[in-house]
């Protein structure tokens, strides 16, 4: 008997999950934040609807701190691709100033991030927005569902989850509720890197190990993108070998010295690693629950 | 429509091969984990976790704080505090939601269900196992069958879980006692005489120590069976996908980019399809045949269950989200009701008459409960009068329907036969329901081949139609010929012959069933039963 591998599985669900958002909801929308289980996301949307466009625009919430090189390759990929881009930017939070360096990671975070997010999910209307979260990347996303309902303030109850038995997904909702969906729920981080191996599918140059310009700081390797980063006393930029596992605000984004150049190099190199990949995130440790609170918040 | 398909049977240089061709890939096994609290059951997943190495230096270390704020193990890594997620669930030290656990080995994928032990979360242990190929039933050796080992059993069985790994644990505190282990065993076999297990796999664990969790133990020379982890990676269980039921299709999403196509894209539910196979349009029936199977990587010359497809017709017939296309010449049931069981999820209580919501494949309709025939009883199994349903209670019902659905029993396919009643004011999800058609039912026009269709399912022989056929012909003419040799008349024999050829399949059906009662007792390597020794 011939069997589906699980990637394959995994390929199905996921393209099925895209498909009831398109046919129940009204008004959905990617949002797409330009790393890897983005690039997965995307790539399964376009499967899921091909030889049509997938019916929503991306989305991506910019907090004014993303690698330069992430702007660049969202621009290229949404022209490549003839996907409208929407991006939204917290001028509320620019205007106060607020930044990862004076304003300390968490308030950064929920002002241009959560904040942010929930203004452009409200200012367009949008009834359901994709996400590439993952349960295998923290305790709490672990119990979260596919469709996740959120309020007409974004908040999301761990309480009154809805059971998602089956392929069954209940996505009746009242006026101004909105869903968070995760086609992704179910991969893991080598699922991802293996898929990409796979389809061929392009991520940012920054996921592959090169000389870069660095700055170690409380413990982390930081890359000066800009200018906007100022040396304390006694820094000095380094120029390392190194790539990042997740792609964030990159003064919070820690890189890890690698030599791995290719997809196969970055392959092994996850296989023998012995830290999950959000170690180098430095907004997820504010607190064991903290990931918790900040989905509670609206966090996607 | 029984196909067996071969690797050449899909087009040659197809981007979407359907055999594993990429070293990472593997087959998946999806799992759930039933115990209380008390059973150890978040050690085990913690065990297995560390065993198979997924569980990464900083999580450890998050752990070892964890542990020491609220851990329950005086402070030495509490597992529990891994998968307990929810801080609700960290300060009262109870799970309370599933949780979904990933790991690989060498061998397979494996994407495990954590789920609450406690009655009051019944509804997250069921959302668990209905996508679960295989159950880890936890029993503390020391405490023997519990009321909630009955009701877990009950639970992953009513869900469709056919293979259980009766994972006895703690035996370090029974002295790895071989006779304690079997004394277990016995109970569980007749505990579970009336659930339908295809396999149960009794294994002596101590999830705290890992005594037969990556490899055997020493502690259990007695053991002869597979330690935990090789078992997860070998078994062949009842739920891989069989591409030789009849074929199914609910229509997801009509897909139109332009006025030149017009696709059906879903999830083929059962069976399999291929370009130029007839298909009927429910409940419409109208008639057609499959022009193209169209993905991204191109068009693939057949489809099997699992898969995302878009299909296009050869003929302009009408067909929208919530119709199945269905295999011409074995179509399912079309009704305006069925007798369901239903798992009640929701805080308030239902009563008969009562109108929901009901969403069965991608079918969305209105529902009325009719009636309530009777509870069940999830300790003892057995009915119980009927009355208004409360959370976490199960009853047989009547769900009546106000447009036809197409409906399958829930045996035989869990996309046909299993929906989720809607709360319309609420929006809640109150009920999973799960179609039971093994009886003929009255106001129903099921002919007599959907009705044998509908029976339950047995375990499979392994061998297929025509080798069925040819080996019963042969055993027919064994006995024929023995009785000749035995001095019966050539006519006699002839007639022996016959009868046995005739009769040898029914009584082995018959034996089959008999089997499943006795489980671990028969034929250990036809059903991949793996004995505990001495049982």
């Amino acid at each position: 008997m011939i069997q589906l591998t699980h990637l394959q599985r995994l390929e199905a669900e996921s393209i099925h999950i895209f498909r009831e958002v398109a046919a129940e909801c009204e008004k959905p929308v990617l949002l797409y934040s330009i790393g890897k289980d983005s690039a997965v996301l995307l790539h399964l949307a376009q499967k899921a609807f091909y030889p049509s466009r997938p019916p929503f625009p991306l989305l991506h919430v910019d907090t004014t701190w993303k690698f330069r090189e992430m702007i660049e390759f969202r621009d290229r990929r949404a022209g490549e691709l003839g996907l409208e881009l929407l991006v939204h930017i917290n001028e509320d939070g620019v205007n106060a100033g607020v930044n990862p360096f004076e304003s300390g990671s968490r308030l950064h975070t929920d002002v241009m991030k959560t904040q942010g997010l929930k203004q452009a999910l409200d200012r367009y209307g949008f009834d359901a927005a994709f996400g590439g979260a993952r349960r295998d990347e923290e305790k709490s996303r672990a119990k979260e569902r596919v469709f996740s309902l959120r309020s007409k303030e974004h908040r999301w109850d761990p309480k009154t989850q809805r059971p998602e038995p089956w392929r069954l997904y209940n996505t009746r909702k009242r006026p101004g509720e909105s869903f968070r969906v995760f086609p992704l729920s179910n991969w893991t981080e080598a699922d991802v890197w293996d898929y990409i191996a796979k389809e061929n599918i392009p991520i940012p140059s920054l996921y592959f190990a090169k000389t870069r310009p660095v700055v170690r700081r409380d413990g982390a390797l930081i890359m000066r993108d800009d200018e906007r980063m100022a040396l304390r006393p006694g820094e000095e930029v380094e120029h390392l070998s190194v790539r990042f596992r997740t792609l964030g605000c990159y003064p919070l984004t820690g890189a890890i010295e690698s030599t791995a150049a290719t997809l196969p190099d970055i392959i092994a190199e996850m296989r023998a690693s012995k830290v999950s990949e959000r170690e180098g995130r430095i907004i997820d440790h504010d607190g064991s629950a903290s990931m918790e609170q900040k989905k509670q918040e609206g966090y996607f | 429509m029984a196909y067996a398909f071969a690797e050449q049977d899909f087009a040659p240089g197809a981007p979407a091969p359907l055999v594993a061709s990429h070293a990472s890939e593997k087959a998946l096994l999806r799992f759930i984990t039933c115990g209380s609290v008390d059973d150890g059951k978040s050690t085990l997943i913690g065990r297995m976790l560390l065993d198979a190495r997924a569980i990464a230096e900083d999580q450890i270390a998050a752990l070892d704080r964890d542990s020491k704020k609220f851990g329950t193990q005086n402070g030495a890594l509490d597992f529990a505090l891994l998968v307990d997620g929810l801080a609700a669930e960290r300060e009262q030290g109870i799970t309370i939601d599933v949780a979904y656990r990933y790991f690989r080995t060498d061998k397979r994928a494996f994407i495990v269900a954590d789920t609450p032990g406690h009655e009051q979360y019944t509804r997250n242990m069921a959302t668990g196992a209905s996508t679960a190929d295989l159950a880890i039933l936890l029993i503390d050796a020391r405490k023997g069958i519990l009321p909630q080992t009955r009701r877990h059993a009950f639970i992953v069985s009513m869900l469709g879980v056919r293979d259980v790994a009766l994972a006895i644990n703690k035996m370090d505190l029974v002295d790895y006692s071989e006779a304690r282990f079997n004394e277990i065993v016995a109970a569980f076999h007749d505990m579970a005489r009336e659930l339908n297990f295809r396999t149960v796999a009794p294994l002596p664990i101590s999830a705290l120590n890992g005594d037969n969790i990556a490899a055997l133990s020493e502690r259990t020379p007695w053991f002869l069976g597979e330690a935990l982890l090789p078992l997860l990676e070998n078994i062949e269980t009842a739920c891989a996908q069989d591409h030789e039921e009849p074929f199914r299709f609910p229509v997801q999403w009509v897909n139109r980019p332009d006025l030149d196509f017009r696709g059906f894209s879903g999830w083929v539910a059962a069976g399999a399809i291929r370009v130029g196979d007839e298909i009927v349009s429910l409940p419409s029936g109208k008639a057609s045949r499959v022009h193209r199977i169209v993905t991204q990587d191109g068009d693939l010359d057949a489809a099997l269950a699992g898969q995302s497809v878009t299909l296009t017709l050869a003929d302009e017939i009408d067909a929208s989200r919530g119709d199945v296309l269905v295999a011409a010449e074995k179509r399912p049931q079309v009704a305006s009701q069925a007798r369901a069981r239903l798992l009640w999820t929701a805080e308030t209580d239902m009563h008969p008459g009562a109108s929901y919501i009901v969403k069965l494949g991608a079918r969305t309709a209105n529902a009325t409960v009719a009636d309530i025939h009777h509870l069940i009883d999830i300790h003892t199994f057995a009915p119980a009068a009927a009355r208004p349903i409360r959370l976490n209670e199960i009853a047989l019902a009547t769900v009546r329907f106000d447009r036809p659905m197409i409906i399958g029993d829930y045996c035989d396919n869990r996309d046909l036969g299993g929906f989720i009643l809607i709360d319309r004011i609420t929006n809640e999800t109150v009920a999973f329901g799960l179609i039971d058609r093994r009886p003929a039912q009255e106001n129903e026009e099921a002919s007599e081949g959907e009705r044998a269709a509908a029976r339950p399912q047995r375990p499979r022989s392994r061998l297929r139609p025509p080798a069925r056929l040819a080996s019963a012909l042969f055993s027919g003419f064994c006995v024929g010929a023995g009785a000749v040799a035995l001095g019966a008349s050539p006519a006699t024999g002839l007639l022996l012959g016959f009868a046995d050829a005739l009769l040898r399949p029914f009584a082995r059906s018959v034996y089959a069933d008999h089997r499943l009662n006795r489980a671990n007792a028969a034929a250990p390597s036809e059903e991949r039963l793996d004995s505990g020794g001495g049982i």
